[in-house]
């Protein structure tokens, strides 16, 4: 509580649990602000996992699986109809 | 049992929202490795530039020097078609370039694109493609409109030879997956279903590059007749 002034900008992981109302109401909610967050993602991942000198399959692999696993949910109204059993 | 085979070549939707054009999108984003022109590159950027500039190379080495502008937009045009056709090959994705709108709408404006700037720069050197030398005359007004019919023809084949290789490939191994998960019984038969399962997959890997190369190769032999 007491550096609320640069709460906005801290990350969300650094940010208190009982904070976290007045986070999000500080957040930056701008065209400009959601491309940024999305930019600052992605330069995150991109440098810890990517941009190293060897190893790219793991890198790779946790988009992909992200991506299946996603995929899965978006279909899943078409393909629960190919289930054999009817509860899981 | 599969409800209909062509069930996994519809659009996906998320509350009520076609998901096709953020898939498309996505992919170009996320999965091509930028390399920002370091010297020194990362593993996996040094695999996807030594990638473009090699293709680039072998189909722009051909073309003469004023048709090298095309060459950022016929590379992207390369890798969004490749990483589509690769992602899609993923289980329960979605392929954005086995729907006919999508490849319509990137063959139609880059062949018109073609055609409008050699109808413009040299209109008469262009209509003079469409007759042969050293045809006979008697010959002369079939062929035109044998190769009027046949220029008109190309966007529509660019289109139609893509979407139909993705979707047949993805057909055929819904289908041979199909006739795996009932063959348990017998297992000589099981072996064969499943090398030719594996066979299948390994020529989808590689119909999913050599039909990206295949469109951008065809668009810069149209691009080649028609340049100054």
């Amino acid at each position: 509580m007491a550096n609320k002034s640069v709460l906005a900008e801290q990350r969300l992981l650094d940010v208190k649990l009982g904070d976290l109302p007045q986070w999000f109401a500080k957040a930056n909610y701008s065209p400009k602000g959601v491309l940024g967050a999305f930019q600052r993602g992605y330069q995150r991942y991109f440098n810890k996992y990517i941009n190293v000198r060897r190893g790219g399959l793991p890198g790779i692999s946790m988009i992909l699986t992200a991506y299946v696993v996603a995929s899965y949910y978006f279909v899943y109204d078409n393909t629960k109809h190919d289930m054999w059993r009817k509860h899981h | 049992m599969m409800m209909s085979l062509f069930n996994t070549f519809e659009s996906p939707y998320f509350l009520g929202f076609p998901l096709m054009i953020f898939i498309a999108i996505l992919i170009s984003l996320t999965m091509f490795i930028p390399d920002n022109n370091l010297l020194i590159k990362n593993q996996s950027s040094m695999l996807a530039s030594t990638f473009l500039k090699t293709m680039t190379k072998e189909i722009f080495s051909p073309i003469k020097k004023s048709g090298h502008s095309w060459a950022l937009l016929l590379m992207t045009t390369l890798m969004f078609i490749f990483l589509n056709n690769i992602t899609g090959l993923l289980p329960y994705t979605f392929t954005v370039t086995s729907q006919l709108s999508l490849n319509m709408a990137m063959a139609i404006p880059l062949w018109l694109g073609t055609i409008i700037m050699g109808a413009t720069s040299q209109p008469s050197h262009s209509l003079a493609h469409l007759l042969p030398e050293g045809t006979p005359m008697t010959l002369a007004p079939f062929l035109i409109v044998i190769e009027s019919i046949s220029i008109i023809i190309r966007p529509l084949a660019l289109g139609v030879r893509l979407t139909a290789n993705i979707t047949a490939g993805h057909l055929l191994i819904h289908l041979v997956s199909l006739a795996l998960i009932n063959l348990t019984k017998s297992l000589p038969l099981l072996f064969l279903t499943f090398s030719v399962f594996i066979l299948l997959l390994i020529l989808e890997l590689a119909v999913s590059f050599i039909q990206a190369y295949v469109f951008v190769m065809l668009v810069s032999l149209y691009l080649e007749e028609n340049l100054i």
